[in-house]
Order: C-alpha cells, then structure tokens, then sequence
C-alpha cells in the first residue's frame, strides 16, 4: 500500500478494481474490488480456477475488455499512468510501448496468412519505426534471444510450419520486442506438452532474469506458478482471496480455498492405496451473487455464522517478515481445514498383489497401425506388445504425438490394425473392428473420453444418452430404469441432471455422464482418455476419486491415458511410456518412478523440476521416424552410432519392468543415482 | 427429439425467436398469405372466379379495389385467393426435396469413400445446369399437373440440399459421441439418424426456407409459361401470363399479382434469415 510511492512506478498498479459484463438484460459483476501491485522487475502470479476471472483481470490491465464487458470502478495503473484517463491514441502507444500479452493458444494469435518474419517486423515497426532490413535483423536478434536455432529459417515460415512450442517462443519474442515495462502471460504454456512446457518456462526464467521486466503470470496450475513466480494472488470467484510471496502461500496458506485447493492435488508420490484425494464440495457462485457475505461460505468447513452476515475484507496478517493479505476471518485457522471425506477413504487393494490371476483379460501381440496420407505412410503404432490384468490400472503416458490415442482405438475397435497384429480378450480372439466384435466383447470395452462436450451428443438428455448404453445389458424395462438410476447415483448424478441436455451441465458433471455410460454396460475395460485434463483440478479430484471407487466396486480394468505424471502415478498400478508409437518402457508403477528409468522416461519426470534433464528440440514426425533407436534424436544419455544403426532391445530392469535401450539397466540405475546426487 | 425436456434451453429459443424483427416480419408475412389460401373465400369481397363481361378492364375503383381483369373478374378477389396452389405446390416441392436431399447428404457423408466421390461430382456437374431449364424438360416429358411440379422441383433441389447436409455431417461425424454410439454397437442407421440427424437438422431446415424462397420463385415461373400451375386457378403467375400483352394501358391486372409474388418471396427469405440466426445462437 505505501510502498507505491517509494519505489517509483509500479509496473501494474490496480485498485479497487470492479468489472462488470452485461449478460442479456443483467449486469454480473465478476471482479470486486481488486487491489494489487506488481513491482518493477517483479513476477506476479495470478492463480485460480475457470471462471473466477483471471483472464479479465488480465484484459482489464490493458483495457481490452470484452464488448459487454466495463470497468465500473477502481483505477488500473501501467508504469504509472491511469489508463481510464488515457485517450485511444495514447491508449495505443502504451499498448505498442509499455505492456506486451502472450496468450494461451499460440497458433490463434499468430497470422497464419503471414510469414513469421513479417509479423515480426510489424512489431518493431509499430513501437520503434524500423523498416525492411533493420526490422528484419532485429526480428532475428530476438528470434535468437528466445534460444530458437535458426532464426533466418524460422523468418521464412509460415505460422503452421511451426510447432507449438516453436510457436510460443515467437510469440514471446514478440512481446519483448519492445522491452515492455510490463508482461502479461496468459496461461502460456497450457497447451503444450510437459517437456516443452518445461523448455518454454526455463525460457522465460532466463529472460526474466536478464531483463527485470515485470511480469503478470496467469495460470490454473499452482505448480508452475509457484516455479515462476516471486509473489501470488489467489483468485476465487473475481476476488483476490489471498496474496503474499509464493513460497509463503503454497507452503503456508492463509485462506480455506487456498487449502482446499492444494489439498485437491495428487502429488508427493501419492497413490491410491494411501486414501482418496480430496475435494471441494459445492459450485463456485454466479459472478456477483455473494454479496454481504464471504464469497467461499458455501464451500468452506470452516464457515461461522459471521461468514454468512459479513464479507471479510483483505486485511494484513499481522506479524509477518513479508506481507501477506488473506480475506478470511480466520486466517489462523484455515490450515486446520477439516479434510473433506478422509477416514471414511476406502483403500483400494493393489490388484496384482491380491489374488493370483492366470490370465491376462486383454492381450496384444505385434499390435501395428500404418496410415496413409498422400501417398507416404507413417506407422501410428508400432509393433506392440501389451497385456491388461483384470482389476488393474495400466497408465500410457508419452507427449502428443506418440500414439496413445491411436493405441487406445485399436483395442476399442475404432480403426483397424495393420494385418499381423493380434488382438485377444480374455483368451478369445478379437476381431479388429467394434462392429465385427460379439455384443459381449463390446460390452467389455468402453471409453470415457478426453473433451465431454464432444463427446456427449448435445441434441439428448442426460438420461437418454444413459439409456441408449443401458441396451447392451438387454433388460427387461422395468429393471432399466431401475439400473438407470443406480447408475446416474453411482456417479453422484441426481434425478434432476436426468432431464438436463450436456450444455446445461458443468464440465465435471458431464464427465460423470460420461462416465455412466462408459459402465451402462458392465464393461471389464474402461479406456480413459485424459478425462480430467479439461477439467480444474478441484473436479478432477472428484473424478479421479471416482473412477477408483468405480473400479473397486465393478472390479473393471482401466487404461488411463494422462500427460499428467502425478495423475498417472497416483491412479496406475503399472506405467507404459510410448514414444513415437513404440513401447519404450513399462513396470510396475514404484519400480518406474524408483528407476531405472528409460532417458526419455526420466526426461518426462524431470520436467516438473527446474534445471533437471531437458530434451532437445520436439518429437519427431512420424513420417520421418529415426533410424535405430527412436529416440536417439533427443536422447541425452545417446551412446554413439549403435543408437543411430540399431533398434535397442526391451531389456528387464527387475521383475515386470522392461527398458527399450542399449544402456543396460544396472547401468542407466548408476547413471541416474549420480545424477541425483550432483543435484 | 426431446424440446420438452430441457425446459430452458427451449426458452432460451423461443426468447431468442421473439427479439428477431427479421424473423417476426417474415413470419408475419407468411402468415398473413397462408390465412388467405385457408379461408380465402370467406374474406374475399367478390366471388374470385365470376366474370362479368359487362366491366373488363375496369382500372381500381371502390367496387374493384384493383380493378378486373380480360373477363372481368375483381382482381383483388384474385390476388387474395391466387396464394393457394402455390403454397401448396412450393412448400411441398421443397419438403420432398429436404427429405431427400437429407438421406443423400447423411449417406453420402457418413459412409464417405468412393461412392461419396463420384456422387458429389455428379451433384456438382448438377448445379452447373439452368435448373429452370432442367425442370422445363422433365415437365415436357411427363406432363404437367400440380404432383408432377411437387415431383420435378423436389428432384431439383435434392443435390442442393444433400450437399449442405453433407457437409455439415462430415463435421459431426468426427465427434467422440459417434465413436461412443458405435463402440455400444448401434449400426449405421440408428447412428445416422438417432445419433446425428437431430444435430444437423438445425441445417436442414435452414436451407429449407431458403428453398421455399427459391420453390415459390420457381413455380411462379413455370406457371408463367404454362408449365406449372394451371388455369382456371387464380394463380399469380397464370394471371401474369394472361395479361402479360396488357401491362402498357391496364397495369392493374399484372402489377398485384407480382407485388403478391414478391412479398411472400420476401416475407419467406426474412424467415429464413430470422431462423438462421436464431438457429446459429445455439
């Protein structure tokens, strides 16, 4: 509050901050009252889940509000100046001088009718008024800057002959063309893969740490946040509910919701035997409903009468080094939250431990898949070997690109494999295509997908879309609507989501529709498609909580697709990590995690963490598959040219686990432990 | 399908249909003709088909609002009641046209493939010809009546219309809920039908009343040149036809009859527009 003053101008300075959007006929205000500074050469980060206001807030700082969207009161300070007094001529300057945004999707911000390096110069048309040459030898200094290996090349392309994470890389490129005063991140790097999210973070840290521009970094995940940023604001339902240094708040929350949600994680080397995963009860309120009162009351276990009466207002919690705001009553109470549906926790048996099992409940042998596109062929699937055991979680982890979607339709039945490739279910074999596969072999295997807004046809109802599945069982009717019901309680859908059409649902509450009908039909395999990688990470808790109660109780085997690590390692009781469709490795879950790992396992591993094992460059297309070893190109453990002549062998690292590398296990394990210990 | 389950979303629609002048004027429009060819008789002021030798031609008057025509027939009567064979003959056209054009276009983008690509020339080389023309010949061959206009208009805008659909399914069938109902085993019909159709029906029934647009256009012509409609029906293009030789001293025969045209192509091509941006908000 008082240090606004002395430090100069901060680079962001906003007060008292009250959006409002126009919806119909009513006006929702979804921010109130927001204050925050972000000093010179600071990063501040914003966090909170969909729809609490982040990008608005974001939008807000630059006055690029959405048509039906109005600062209603407050101040917004740019390097010191009052942006609601600017006019648009000034407004323009400080846009193309002072601020720069990069935004989530990166292929939608850049043109795609334009080469890279015309967009570039624009840029440095617009804020320094260099032209032709000049503008272009800027445009690949800073190509250069954002560590890109051969800027004259990447000038050249067009936006789509770019990948993702190339893509980003131009775009803060951009942005800090100018030496804005202020950044603005806007989830940057949620739509990447974890290894070049991991690049594309480090990046930003390196040019932090040379330019000391501020920075505001908006994200959903607390982790990276926490990597980024020196202070947080937590964001529920468009007030900022907590602030303080990251360390401080992520070690030592000061607010319910910041508790509730650090608690929603799975993390630590959690598994699901240890007990479930906790979430919060209740809806985040409509924008602006919460007046007179706390605005987290309806889902907070610690919420006293007083809550209900009176809104607590940000204050100072007193007797800190550093300042720390919460708006809460009880900030001293908050790390006591009671935990939500503990000791009540069923722990899941470990399924290969529990009885002796004598065969595999679906079995793939040489399983291929080759596509063809104009004319060339690439393999989606190669040469695959692969058992599911009943009752277990079998996680196929790997970066987009490496086929686990492609793997997971062939067991469906979705696409045909290439000839050769052997499927079976429980020692019968299966044929490759849904259709030409027995009602009973198709009862058994089901999907919950990634996106349930596609997923769900958006012309039914809830109970229709559940009914239509229900027919694989062939029930008399009066039992139909009964097993409808149990199924709709099972996955906590109450009878008046029945009538509700998909859109009129939440995303967690379609995700369990989704679920419902993936075991309407007793399956004994549900494939999951990262089902909760669209979902906040409060749901996804519930969901993750769900799928384990389901398989406890139906005793289905799952295939859990996840770029999420923690996820996978949480729910799987063993882990296959495929790359560029090949099996590279795959082991009980603690053997994997406990090592050795294959390279490119411990790469995936090491992505979380700062300045640990980076992969060079981005997985290959698979029509240029490398020769040898697949993953010679980025390996950082390549031994010479027998990776680049031959394909490595699958090589046991201890019961179970199997590593597709030359390096044999005992080795990569010592290679590995020195590792840890230079850390 | 299921408006009556969701009762908001249903709301949402209808609020949404009653904010759209555009969509209220054409229906207004449309509405005020289709009262006419119902109850047409009941509203006219003079019998529609007597004809009174001993005033033809008579220009607008307070007997004759708009005048009579060659026999002396009120023209107004006429023009009320001229409505009725082309709201009857376009409407159906393009209803056989929309079911059929439908089925193709599911079809033809569900199963996609060979077939997929030698039909969607063959719809293309189609779309090249006069489609007047095409009609004209197929009339000659069979005969004209009020069926065989239904029969040879619907054939007409079967392509046009089954390669909107087509496209619209090539999209829907990419999504997950496709994959969804094959993997529980449903066969291609109930997929294309149960699954899909209610998804691109919203489609469907915006070309429609572009068509019917085009339909009503399409029967007045023929009728013009006495292939469509035929007399002694009060039809607005018949009556154009008969008194086409007039327009230069009795403009009152023609000049109604093609205003009534006119308006029920506007007021249908306003529905039309209403409806697709109603449907669009969804």
């Amino acid at each position: 509050m008082s240090s606004a003053g002395e430090q100069g101008a901060a680079a962001l300075r906003i007060e008292h901050l009250e959006v409002i959007y126009r919806v119909g006929a009513r006006a929702r205000r979804v921010i109130s009252d927001l204050t925050l500074t972000i000093r010179p050469g600071e990063s501040y980060g914003l966090v909170g889940e969909s729809g609490c206001g982040k990008s608005t807030v974001a939008f807000a700082a630059v006055r690029y509000l959405a048509r039906n969207g109005r600062v209603n009161r407050g101040r917004i300070l740019v390097d010191g100046r009052d942006l609601m007094r600017l006019s648009a001529r000034e407004l323009r300057q400080l846009r193309a001088g002072s601020v720069s945004m990069v935004y989530q999707d990166p292929a939608r911000a850049l043109n795609p009718t334009l080469r890279i390096g015309a967009q570039m110069a624009e840029v440095f048309e617009a804020s320094s008024g260099l032209r032709g040459a000049a503008a272009r030898e800027r445009a690949a200094a800073m190509l250069e800057r954002v560590q890109i290996p051969s800027p004259g090349r990447v000038l050249d392309s067009f936006p789509h002959e770019l990948s993702g994470g190339m893509q980003q890389r131009v775009l803060i490129g951009m942005a800090l063309s100018n030496n804005p005063a202020l950044l603005i991140l806007d989830e940057p790097t949620t739509g990447l893969d974890a290894t070049v999210e991991a690049e594309v973070l480090d990046l930003i840290a390196q040019l932090r740490a040379a330019s000391r521009t501020s920075v505001l970094f908006i994200s959903h995940s607390l982790a990276v946040i926490g990597r980024m940023c020196d202070r947080i604001g937590v964001l529920y339902a468009g007030e900022l509910v907590e602030e303080g240094a990251s360390q401080e708040v992520l070690n030592d929350p000061r607010h319910p919701y910041t508790v509730a949600l650090l608690r929603c994680i799975p993390g630590h080397g959690r598994r699901k035997q240890q007990g479930r995963l906790e979430t919060i009860p209740g809806f985040l309120p409509t924008p602006g409903s919460s007046d007179g009162r706390c605005v987290f009351v309806d889902r907070c276990g610690n919420a006293t009468d007083r809550c209900r009466r009176e809104a607590p207002a940000a204050f100072e919690l007193p007797g800190l080094a550093a300042p720390r705001l919460t708006r809460c009553f009880y900030p001293e109470r908050a790390p006591a939250l009671p935990h939500v549906d503990d000791g009540s926790a069923p722990v899941p048996r470990l399924a290969a431990a529990s009885e002796p099992v004598a065969r595999p409940l679906l079995r793939a042998r040489r399983l291929s898949k080759t596509y063809q596109i104009a004319g060339r062929s690439f393999q989606a699937v190669h040469d695959i070997d692969l058992e599911l055991w009943p009752g277990e979680t079998l996680g196929l982890v790997g970066e987009s690109g490496s086929g686990k979607s492609s793997l997971a339709k062939l067991l469906l039945g979705l696409s045909a494999p290439d000839t050769g490739s052997e499927l079976e279910l429980a020692g019968e074999p299966l044929r490759p295509l849904a259709g030409e596969r027995t009602q009973a072999q198709r009862k058994a295997l089901q999907i919950v997908f990634q996106n349930p807004g596609l997923a769900l046809n958006r012309s039914q109802t809830v109970r229709s879309l559940i009914q239509r599945s229900l027919r694989l069982l062939q029930l008399p009717r009066p039992r139909r609507e009964q097993r409808l019901l149990e199924l709709a309680a099972s996955v906590r859908l109450t009878a008046r989501h029945l009538r509700d059409k998909p859109r009129q649902l939440s995303g967690g509450l379609q995700q369990r529709v989704s679920i419902a009908r993936a075991f309407a039909g007793d399956p004994r395999i549900v494939v999951c498609d990262e089902p909760t990688s669209a979902l906040d990470v409060s749901v996804q808790a519930a969901i993750l909580n769900l799928l384990t109660d389901l398989q406890l109780s139906q005793g289905v085997s799952y295939l859990f697709i996840s770029h999420d690590l923690n996820v996978v390692r949480y729910l799987s009781d063993r882990i296959a990590v495929l790359y560029l469709g090949r099996l590279l490795e795959i082991g009980p879950t603690p053997s994997v995690f406990a090592g050795p790992q294959h390279p490119y396992t411990e790469a995936l591993l090491s992505a979380g963490d700062l300045g640990r094992t980076r992969l060079q460059g981005e997985i290959p297309s698979a029509l240029s598959v490398p020769s040898g070893c697949v993953f010679q190109t980025r390996c950082p453990r390549k031994l010479g040219p027998i990776c680049e002549q031959r394909e490595p062998p699958l090589l046991q690292a201890s019961d179970g686990h199997v590593i597709r590398c030359h390096i044999p296990p005992a080795e990569l394990q010592q290679l590995q432990r020195r590792y840890e210990r230079v850390e | 399908m299921s408006a009556a389950d969701s009762p908001s979303a249903a709301t949402d629609a209808w609020r949404a249909a009653l904010r759209s002048r555009t969509l209220l004027i054409g229906v207004g429009i449309l509405l005020f003709w289709i009262v006419c060819a119902l109850f047409g008789r009941h509203l006219t002021p003079q019998d529609p088909y007597a004809d009174d030798l001993l005033s033809t031609l008579a220009p607008p008057s307070w007997r004759h609002w708009f005048g009579t025509d060659q026999l002396g027939r009120d023209v107004f009567s006429r023009v009320i009641i001229g409505a009725r064979d082309i709201l009857i003959v376009a409407p159906l056209a393009t209803l056989l046209g929309t079911v059929l054009g439908t089925v193709l276009g599911l079809t033809l983008g569900y199963f996609r493939g060979l077939i997929d690509d030698v039909v969607s020339r063959v719809i293309e080389a189609l779309q090249a010809l006069p489609l007047v023309i095409v009609a004209l010949m197929a009339l000659a061959a069979i005969g004209t009546s009020n069926a065989t206009v239904v029969c040879v208009i619907g054939f007409v805008f079967t392509p046009i219309i089954a390669r909107t659909v087509r496209a619209a399914m090539l999209n829907e069938v990419e999504l997950d809920y496709v994959a969804a109902a094959r993997l529980r085993g449903d066969g291609a019909l109930a997929v294309m039908f149960i699954e899909i159709l209610p998804n691109v029906l919203p489609v469907a029934v915006v070309e429609m009343t572009v068509r019917l647009g085009y339909a009503i256009f399409f029967v007045a012509s023929l009728s013009f040149i006495g292939f469509g409609i035929q007399p002694p029906s009060a039809d607005w293009g018949i009556a154009i036809a008969e008194n086409y030789s007039l327009i230069g001293s009795y403009w009152w025969t023609i000049l109604f009859d093609a205003a009534a045209t006119a308006s029920l192509i506007v007021g249908v091509n306003l529905v039309a527009d209403g409806l697709g941006s109603v449907l669009e908000q969804r």
